[in-house]
């Protein structure tokens, strides 16, 4: 097909090297830092950048959702390629549940128009639920194949590799439809510094939960709230050696009192 | 205060549920005696296993002739519901369909998911749902608010199977909706990876191998080790990733959960994802070069040192012992 249109939904996440905590008087997830594209989306914009130029022409947009207005994170995907940013920013989606983040990413991408193809990674490194790609699809009432770790267009039908728990399977999908992939689907590139600055003129549209008509959102629209927080029972250290060239002997020595050799 | 009526997605083949259906099966007996199984294909030939475990009716849509099991399932259990049919609660396993299924239903109904669960508690009028959190040191419970039917889904190894004696669970066929452009996508051919020795899941002995190892011709240290052991190898997501090894190699929380007696970690760090895949091994050893490493704070014995070095060794010396 000549041209194709890809969106890719990214999410912003607090650095995942530094240790996660909960907001004191929410329990939700802080989310308030500077946040970074999640590592997961890397592959989703790297794919969609390869299918554009497969396709021989089209584009990539990104959209993401953030309570705070943050942006650094699709400044990443657009130096990657993307050619532009629908952000949906408001205070007020704050504590939104997976159902409500679907039905704000599906509006922004109606926002931008209909593409031929949806991307998004299987789960976010942060909060992990795992169903945002899939709710999306029955939103806009397109077929998904979630968990491809192989995806070919050919003639305007998706031709995927998708992973089962015995194996793979081949499905094949006409377009538009949305793909989830798993890291490792392509090996993302890094941005060149031209497209870092590149990135910088490139546009990113704000828009609220409101402008796009979906109500209610955050806490008064998500269908859970938190009943407790506690600590797991940690699971005790035990001997840590440095390897002197015999530590292999301490290993045969604490599975013989296990009796399994 | 137990449920009038829970449901879970259920799945086998060959006349046997997967042992995690049995797993849900048996906590669903735990919140209400009126359970019931759906299956997304050949529910009647699991009719005797699934009652076994207590089900008291299998809702099966008979073979989805390559229709991809997400809008099928959901399509389905919603056209159930609109029958007037009232679960209360639907338990998924966390898996590929189960995923698919329990996120295309949400939508369906307008209800939310919790997902990632390990338990899951009537508490009065609530359902609580408990999911472990920052590699399982927090454990963060969250009610369902607002009508049912409530939608969760669970880890693998959450819960210990029992059966129940039941007997045949009755069989109800049920239609799957025509769903017109979102059930396009069609299954054309099925490749299952074939591993020899014990099932990694299964298995009394897990040797799993991670970047640590350098490169993927490494690997073969890590399954001579675990043949050694009677065990099966496993793999962190990151050399999955990386190609070096199949999927199904892949502990972690996108891949198998799993609980053996002793598991041993060679170049592996301890990302979250992979640690809850494997805490809850009775026994943990670890080698790794970087004495930081996360996964030391969870081995019961930790060689500090290059798997290069220590592998060879342990092999060496466990097959002198013959």
């Amino acid at each position: 097909m000549k041209g194709m249109k890809v969106v890719v939904c990214v999410k912003q996440i607090p650095d995942p090297a530094t240790p996660g905590s909960l907001d004191s008087s929410t329990n939700a997830l802080k989310r308030d830092g500077k946040l970074i594209l999640d590592d997961s989306d890397r592959y989703g914009v790297e794919m969609a950048l390869q299918l554009v130029t497969a396709a021989g022409g089209g584009e990539v947009s990104v959209v993401s959702m953030a309570p705070n207005g943050e942006m650094s994170g699709m400044r990443t995907a657009l130096a990657m390629g993307a050619v532009r940013g629908v952000l949906v920013s408001d205070a007020a989606l704050a504590g939104s549940d997976a159902l409500t983040t679907a039905k704000v990413l599906a509006a922004a991408i109606r926002r931008i128009g209909m593409p031929d193809l949806i991307i998004a990674a299987t789960e976010s490194t942060d909060g992990y639920t795992g169903t945002v790609p899939e709710q999306i699809a029955e939103v806009l009432g397109l077929p998904s194949v979630t968990f491809a770790k192989k995806v070919k267009v050919d003639g305007g039908t998706l031709k995927i590799d998708r992973q089962t728990e015995a194996g793979y399977d081949e499905v094949e999908c006409p377009l538009p439809a949305l793909v989830s992939v798993t890291a490792g689907v392509v090996e993302p590139r890094y941005p060149s510094f031209k497209g870092i600055m590149d990135a910088k003129k490139k546009e990113i549209v704000t828009v609220s939960a409101a402008d796009l008509g979906v109500s209610p959102v955050g806490w008064s629209g998500a269908g859970q709230k938190v009943a407790s927080v506690t600590q797991a029972e940690a699971r005790k250290a035990g001997q840590v050696i440095e390897d002197d060239g015999e530590a292999f002997n301490k290993i045969v020595a604490f599975l013989e009192t296990l009796k399994v050799i | 205060m137990a449920l009038n009526s829970v449901w879970v997605f259920a799945q086998g083949n060959d006349g046997t549920q997967t042992s995690f259906t049995a797993e849900l099966l048996t906590k669903a007996r735990s919140l209400s005696d009126d359970v019931s199984a759906f299956v997304a294909g050949d529910g009647a030939s699991l009719a005797v296993a699934l009652g076994k475990f207590g089900a008291k009716r299998v809702y099966s849509t008979g073979d989805l002739g390559g229709r991809l099991v997400g809008v099928a399932a959901a399509g389905a259990i919603k056209a159930l519901i609109d029958e007037g049919n009232k679960p209360d609660l639907i338990l998924f396993p966390q898996n590929y369909d189960g995923r698919d299924t329990i996120a295309r239903l949400s939508v369906k109904l307008g209800v939310t998911v919790l997902t990632n669960n390990i338990d899951i508690v009537v508490n009065g009028n609530e359902v609580v749902a408990t999911t472990p959190i920052f590699g399982g040191n927090v454990l963060f419970a969250t009610a369902f608010t607002g009508a049912g039917p409530h939608l969760a889904s669970f880890r693998p190894k959450s819960f210990t199977a029992q059966e129940s004696g039941g007997a045949a669970a009755e069989v109800v066929a049920v239609p799957v909706p025509d769903a017109g452009k979102a059930a396009a996508a069609k299954v054309t051919a099925v490749h299952v990876e074939e591993t020899s020795g014990p099932k990694l899941d299964e298995a009394n002995i897990v040797v799993s191998g991670g970047r640590g190892l350098g490169e993927s011709k490494n690997f073969a240290l890590v399954e001579e080790l675990a043949k050694l052991l009677h065990g099966a190898p496993g793999a962190s997501r990151a050399i999955v990733d990386a190609g070096w090894v199949p999927y199904s190699y892949q502990v972690g929380q996108t891949g198998k959960v799993v609980k053996p007696s002793v598991y041993i970690a060679a170049g592996i760090s301890g990302a979250t994802q992979h640690m809850v895949g494997m805490k809850g091994s009775k026994n943990i050893i670890a080698i790794n070069k970087d004495k930081e490493a996360p996964i030391f704070a969870v081995a019961d014995l930790g060689i500090v040192g290059d798997v290069h070095k220590v592998l060879p060794k342990l092999i060496e010396a466990l097959k002198s012992r013959g």
